[in-house]
C-alpha cells in the first residue's frame, strides 16, 4: 500500500494562515471549521536590568498541521459505525459521510485533534488530503497555497528521502505517536521538541 | 528587459491550456473530475458540473496584486487557485496569493455589499440610506460638483487618499474627471510613508528620497539590519517580498552572516528565529543608531574616506557654508554639539531598553561586516519623530560605507517596481496648492486658517477655503485617518464638509458617512488588467477577465465617472472615445509595442498570467561609482548629513516647544513618546500590519476575523498586575478616546509597550457613548501631525489597559 504524507517546514512557515484559508475556500468551510490549523508556539521571559533595559529568552515558531493520515489511525480503529476509512490505494484517511452517525469518537481519540464536526450537516468532516485533486495528479489545496513553499506532499518514503534531516513530530504536537502520523518536519531553530512543556499555544483561540 | 531562468515561449505554451479554455468559454481539464463546489454535492448520477477557469488579481493595497484563478460553476466562484502555471519554488516566480486573496469570494459574495445606488436619509454617520436610480445619483453627483466649483472654487474639492483598489491599469479615473472640471485642492504624503518621503529628499535629494535596492539583494549581505521591517507581515502574498526574505535568509546563514530584526514585538519575519529578533521600545530607534554611532566613531571604526568624498555634515571637514560650529554630526554623537550630551550605549540603554552591550555588539558587527544591508520599513517612520528616525536609521549605511555597493542599501526601503504596463492617463490638475494628507479633515473644519508655516500648505501661504466636497473612491478614511471621535465630530456638521460621495463595494465606517453611497464593481466582475504588485521585484502581468457577472446594480467607476462628465459636458475629453474595456487593451499594446517581447494581447488573455525575472538592483549604485558624473540633486550634490534647507525650515515654521526639526539626525523622542507616560496613561501603543487586512481592507469578513483575531498585544509584565489574560475583553484608553479589544498575553512584545493591529473596522456609536468594540487603532490615535511632514503618528501613543 501507497501511503501519502504531508512535509512541513518549521523553518520557512511564517503563520501567514493562506493554508487555512486556502483549504477553507476549497472545502468551503465557515468561521467555525478548519482542517488544518497553525499553531503558534511559544515561550520564554523577561529580566529587567538595572539601567532600564531587558534582557529575554522568547522563543516563537509555528506549526501548520492537518490530518496526518496515521498509518495506524485511531479514528478508523474506533469509529462504531465503520465511517473512518484508510484508503488501501493511498493511506488517506477520509470520512464516509453516508454512514457516520456523528458520534464524535474519532475527535476524541484522534491525539490531533483533526476530526471536525459539521454541526449543520450532521457528520464527522476532516482533511482527506483533496483526494480529489490526488486522484487528478494535483497537490492539495494548501500545499500548492503556501507563499513560502514551506508545505509538501507526498509519498511519504519519498518526502523521507528528500528531507534526511526532517522529523516526525515538533511541540505542541504530543512525545507519544503511536498512530504513526505520516507527516514530516523540518525544525526551525526556535522549535521545540514534541512533548515539551515549557512553551505555550499562543493562538489558542483561532484554533477550531 | 531580461529574461532569467524561464524560457517565454515554452512557459506560454503551458499556461495556455487552461486560459484558452476559460477565453473561450470552455470546459477546462479539472471539470472533468467534477471538481464541485461544496462536497457532498450530487450523486454518481448528477452530470458533472461545468467548471470554468478564470483568471483575475487581488487588487488592495499591499503592494501584492495576486493573480487569482477562480473555478467557476453555475455563474459563480467554486473556489480560487492562485498563480500555479509559473516557475515554482523558492527563488520562482509563482505569485502565490495569500489568505487573503484566497478568500476573495467570499468578499464578492458579502452580506456586506453595497449593492445599490443610495443617498443618505438619516444624520451623516448614522448609516441610514434609500436606494436611487443611477440617474439620480449621476444627476446629483454632478451638480454637487459644479455647484462647489461655482460658489467655492475648485480648491474646495477634493478626492481623499485611498488604496482599496490599488491594483488595476484603470483605476481611480475619477481624478481626471476632476482635473477636467478644473481640478482640487491636492494633497503630498500618504498614510504610510508620510514622514519618511518627506524626511529623505533632504538626505539623498528628491530624484532619491526612495531610493533603496530591491531587497533580494540582502543575499549578496553577511549582516542584514532590519528596522521595523517585516515583509512576512506587510508583503505577504506571493506576488510581494515575504517569499524573498525567506530565500534571504538560507543565503545570509549559509555564509555565516547574522540577520538582525529591530522591532517592538517578535514578528513574523522572525517566526522560528528569536534570535533575530532585538527588542527595542517603540519610537526609539534613533537612540539605537546614535549610541551604534558612537562605538564606531570612538573606536575609529567609520569609514572616514567615504563620509569626506560622499557626505558633508559628518565632521567639520564636511560642513556646509553657514552652518553653526560644533553643529556636527560627529559633535552630536560625541556630546560637543547640539545637546552635548556623548550618545553612549549606556546612554540608549534606558531609552531603548536594549542592554549596553548588546549594542555594542551590534556596533561591532556591523562594523566588522563585509557588506551590510541596512533597511527600514514605514513602521519607524509612522511616529511622532519618524522624520528625524527615518534619516538616522541610514546613517548606519553612510558611517560605514555600507552604500552602493553589492550586498548593501541606502537604508531605505525596498523600491517599487513599475512593470511595464501604464495607468490611465490624466489630465494635470490646474489647483497646484497642497495640503498633508494627513491634514484632510483639518481642511474641512477650518481650512482658511491653516497656513504654509505652521501647517505645511504648499504652493500658497494659506488656504483660502476649507474643503466642500469630497470624493472618496475606494477608501475608508474614517476608519483609518487618526482620531475617529474628532473626525466624526467634524463630518457630520453638513456646514463643513457639504457633500460626500462615497463609492465602494461594501459599507464601510467611511461609506456610512456619504450622501452618495454608490456601488462600485468588484475586479471579478470587470475585465481587469495589472501588472504585478509594486511590492515584488519580479514582473508580472495578470489579465484578469470578467470571472462572474456585476451582482445587484454594481456599476464599474469607470462607467459611472464618464455619465457625470458627459453631464458636466467632457464626456469626449473624460473617455477619448474609449469604453474602460478599449482602455485596458490599449494601455497593454503601447507597453507590447515599447516591448516586442511581451506577449500579444490575445496571446495574454489566453495565459492569464505573465511573469518574468527582474535583475537585482543596488541603490545608489552609479553615486558611488562616480560621484563627480552622478551628482545627487541635493543643494551641495552629496548625501546631506547635515541638511542646510532642514536648518532653514527649522528658523522659519511655526514650531511647538516639542516639535523638533534638526539639520542633522537626532534621537528626540517627539510628542506624546514614552517621556510623557503618565499615571492615567502609562503604557506606550504602536500599531502593525496584521494578517487578517491590508489596511482596513478585507476588515468586515468573518472568516479572515475568527482566523486571525484582533486582539491587543501585551507582555505579561503588563498583564499580570491588571489581571489580564489572554482572551479577556479590554479597555484601552487614550487622551482621545476608548476601544474594546482582546488580549493577546505574550512574550513577543516588549513590557511597557502594546501592539494593536492597525485598521480593524470602527465599530462605535459615534452619536452615544462612543465606545470601538471593533478595535480600531485611530480611535486612540491623536490627529497631531508629526513636525516636518504633517503626517500621521498613528504608532505614537500612550494609552492605559484594563479589563472591561
Amino acid at each position: 500500500m501507497a501511503q501519502y504524507g504531508f512535509y512541513f517546514d518549521s523553518a520557512r512557515c511564517t503563520g501567514c494562515k493562506t493554508c487555512v484559508l486556502a483549504c477553507k475556500d476549497r472545502h468551503d468551510l465557515g468561521v467555525d471549521r478548519a482542517y488544518r490549523q497553525v499553531y503558534d508556539y511559544e515561550g520564554g521571559s523577561w529580566t529587567a536590568g538595572a539601567d532600564g533595559s531587558f534582557t529575554q529568552n522568547v522563543f516563537m515558531y509555528h506549526l501548520s498541521m492537518a490530518c496526518n493520515h496515521c498509518t495506524d489511525p485511531a479514528c478508523v480503529t474506533n469509529c462504531p459505525a465503520g465511517a473512518m476509512q484508510k484508503d488501501e490505494e493511498t493511506g488517506i484517511v477520509w470520512t464516509d459521510h453516508e454512514v457516520c452517525i456523528a458520534c464524535g469518537t474519532c475527535d476524541s481519540v484522534c491525539p490531533y485533534g483533526a476530526p471536525v464536526l459539521d454541526s449543520e450537516a450532521g457528520y464527522m468532516t476532516k482533511c482527506d488530503m483533496c483526494k480529489d485533486r490526488v486522484a487528478e495528479g494535483k497537490a492539495p489545496i494548501c500545499v500548492e497555497s503556501c507563499p513560502l513553499f514551506a508545505l509538501e506532499f507526498g509519498l511519504v518514503e519519498e518526502l523521507a528521502a528528500a528531507h534526511p534531516e526532517a522529523v516526525g513530530a515538533i511541540a505542541p504536537m504530543p512525545a507519544d505517536s503511536p498512530t504513526g502520523p505520516c507527516v514530516l518536519i523540518r525544525k526551525a531553530p526556535a522549535a521545540k521538541d514534541a512533548g515539551d512543556v515549557d512553551g505555550f499555544v499562543g493562538n489558542e483561540p483561532e484554533i477550531v | 528587459m531580461e529574461m532569467a531562468n524561464v524560457s517565454r515561449r515554452s512557459f506560454m505554451k503551458g499556461a495556455g491550456l487552461a486560459g484558452l479554455a476559460a477565453a473561450a468559454g470552455g470546459v477546462s481539464l479539472s471539470s472533468l473530475y467534477g471538481c464541485s463546489p461544496t462536497e457532498g454535492d450530487g450523486g454518481a448520477d448528477a452530470p458533472a458540473p461545468v467548471e470554468q477557469v478564470i483568471w483575475t488579481h487581488c487588487a488592495p493595497n499591499c503592494g501584492g496584486a495576486c493573480p487569482l484563478q477562480c473555478h467557476v460553476v453555475d455563474g459563480e466562484i467554486a473556489y480560487i487557485e492562485s498563480d500555479n502555471v509559473s516557475e515554482g519554488g523558492l527563488g520562482g516566480l509563482q505569485a502565490r496569493a495569500c489568505l487573503r486573496g484566497r478568500s476573495m469570494r467570499r468578499w464578492l459574495n458579502s452580506p456586506d455589499r453595497v449593492m445599490y445606488p443610495m443617498k443618505r436619509v438619516g444624520k451623516r454617520g448614522a448609516g441610514e440610506f434609500e436606494r436611487i436610480t443611477w440617474d439620480e445619483a449621476i444627476q446629483t453627483v454632478a451638480d454637487k460638483l459644479k455647484y462647489t466649483i461655482d460658489t467655492y472654487g475648485n480648491e474646495a474639492v477634493y478626492s481623499a487618499y485611498a488604496s482599496g483598489v490599488c491594483a488595476g491599469a484603470v483605476i481611480s479615473t475619477h481624478t481626471k474627471l476632476i482635473n477636467l472640471m478644473g481640478g482640487c485642492l491636492g494633497y503630498y504624503g500618504d498614510y504610510s510613508t508620510a514622514q519618511i518621503t518627506r524626511a529623505m529628499p533632504f538626505t539623498y535629494g528628491p530624484s532619491n528620497g526612495f531610493t533603496a535596492s530591491a531587497l533580494i539583494e540582502a543575499k549578496n549581505s553577511d549582516l542584514l539590519i532590519l528596522f521595523g521591517n517585516s515583509p512576512s507581515d506587510t508583503r505577504m502574498g506571493g506576488g510581494n517580498m515575504t517569499h524573498v526574505m525567506a530565500e534571504i535568509r538560507e543565503s545570509i546563514y549559509a555564509k555565516g552572516g547574522k540577520i538582525v530584526n529591530v522591532d517592538y514585538r517578535l514578528n513574523e519575519t522572525s517566526s522560528g528565529y528569536p534570535e533575530e529578533w532585538l527588542p527595542i521600545r517603540s519610537g526609539t530607534d534613533a537612540a539605537l543608531v546614535s549610541a551604534i554611532a558612537y562605538v564606531l566613531i570612538s573606536e575609529d571604526l567609520v569609514n572616514k574616506e567615504f563620509l569626506d568624498e560622499y557626505c558633508v555634515g559628518y565632521d567639520a571637514d564636511t560642513m556646509p557654508e553657514g552652518a553653526p560650529a560644533n553643529s556636527s554630526y560627529k559633535d552630536y554623537i560625541m556630546g560637543t554639539g547640539y545637546d552635548m550630551t556623548p550618545k553612549t550605549p549606556e546612554w540608549a540603554a534606558p531609552i531603548t531598553q536594549i542592554p549596553a552591550e548588546k549594542i555594542t555588539e551590534l556596533a561591532h558587527d556591523l562594523a566588522n561586516a563585509k557588506a551590510a544591508f541596512i533597511c527600514q520599513g514605514w513602521g519607524p517612520q509612522r511616529h511622532s519623530n519618524g522624520e528625524n528616525t527615518s534619516r538616522a536609521i541610514v546613517m548606519l549605511a553612510l558611517l560605514t560605507g555600507n552604500i552602493g555597493l553589492p550586498g548593501t542599501n541606502t537604508g531605505c526601503r525596498e523600491p517599487m517596481n513599475g512593470g511595464p504596463v501604464g495607468s490611465f492617463p490624466s489630465v494635470p490638475n490646474p489647483v497646484t496648492t497642497k495640503i498633508s494628507c494627513f491634514h484632510m479633515i483639518e481642511a474641512i473644519d477650518h481650512g482658511p486658517e491653516m497656513t504654509a508655516l505652521r501647517d505645511g500648505v504648499q504652493g500658497k501661504d494659506k488656504l483660502d477655503v476649507g474643503i466642500k466636497f469630497v470624493w472618496n473612491y475606494a477608501g475608508n478614511f474614517f476608519n483609518q485617518h487618526s482620531d475617529t471621535n474628532h473626525t466624526h465630530e467634524v463630518l457630520q456638521d453638513e456646514t463643513k464638509c457639504e457633500f460626500i460621495l462615497c463609492v465602494d463595494t461594501v459599507m464601510s465606517a467611511s461609506a456610512k458617512y456619504a450622501d452618495i453611497l454608490l456601488p462600485d464593481t468588484m475586479r471579478s466582475e470587470m475585465m481587469s488588467l495589472t501588472t504585478g504588485g509594486y511590492g515584488e521585484w519580479d514582473f508580472g502581468i495578470t489579465f484578469g477577465q470578467k470571472v462572474v457577472e456585476p451582482k445587484f446594480e454594481v456599476m464599474s467607476a469607470y462607467e459611472f465617472n464618464a455619465a457625470v462628465a458627459e453631464k458636466l459636458g467632457v464626456g469626449e475629453a473624460f473617455t477619448e472615445g474609449k469604453t474602460y474595456e478599449e482602455w485596458n487593451q490599449y494601455l497593454y499594446e503601447q507597453a507590447a509595442a515599447a516591448d516586442p517581447s511581451l506577449p500579444t494581447w490575445e496571446e495574454g488573455i489566453a495565459m492569464g498570467v505573465y511573469r518574468w525575472k527582474h535583475e537585482s538592483s543596488v541603490g545608489l549604485a552609479a553615486y558611488r561609482e562616480d560621484p563627480a558624473a552622478n551628482p545627487l540633486d541635493t543643494p551641495s550634490g552629496k548625501i546631506e548629513i547635515y541638511s542646510s534647507a532642514l536648518a532653514e525650515i527649522a528658523n522659519t515654521w511655526e514650531l511647538e516647544e516639542d516639535e523638533v526639526i534638526t539639520p542633522i539626525p537626532v534621537f528626540d523622542p517627539g510628542f506624546d513618546s514614552y517621556v510623557d507616560a503618565t499615571d492615567e496613561f502609562p503604557l506606550v501603543c504602536a500599531g502593525f500590519h496584521y494578517k487578517s487586512r491590508t489596511h482596513s481592507s478585507f476588515g468586515f469578513m468573518d472568516i479572515l476575523k475568527e482566523s486571525c483575531r484582533q486582539q491587543i498585544w501585551i507582555n505579561p509584565a503588563d498583564a499580570e498586575p491588571r489581571g489580564i489574560a489572554t482572551g479577556d475583553i479590554c479597555s484601552v484608553k487614550s487622551a482621545q478616546g476608548e476601544i474594546r479589544i482582546e488580549a493577546k498575553v505574550t512574550p513577543r512584545i516588549i513590557p511597557g509597550v502594546v501592539g494593536i493591529p492597525q485598521g480593524a473596522w470602527y465599530d462605535a456609536d459615534p452619536f452615544g457613548d462612543k465606545i470601538d468594540h471593533g478595535g480600531c487603532i485611530n480611535t486612540l490615535a491623536t490627529k497631531r501631525p508629526s513636525p516636518l511632514a504633517k503626517g500621521n503618528p498613528q504608532h505614537t501613543n500612550l494609552v492605559q489597559v484594563a479589563k472591561a
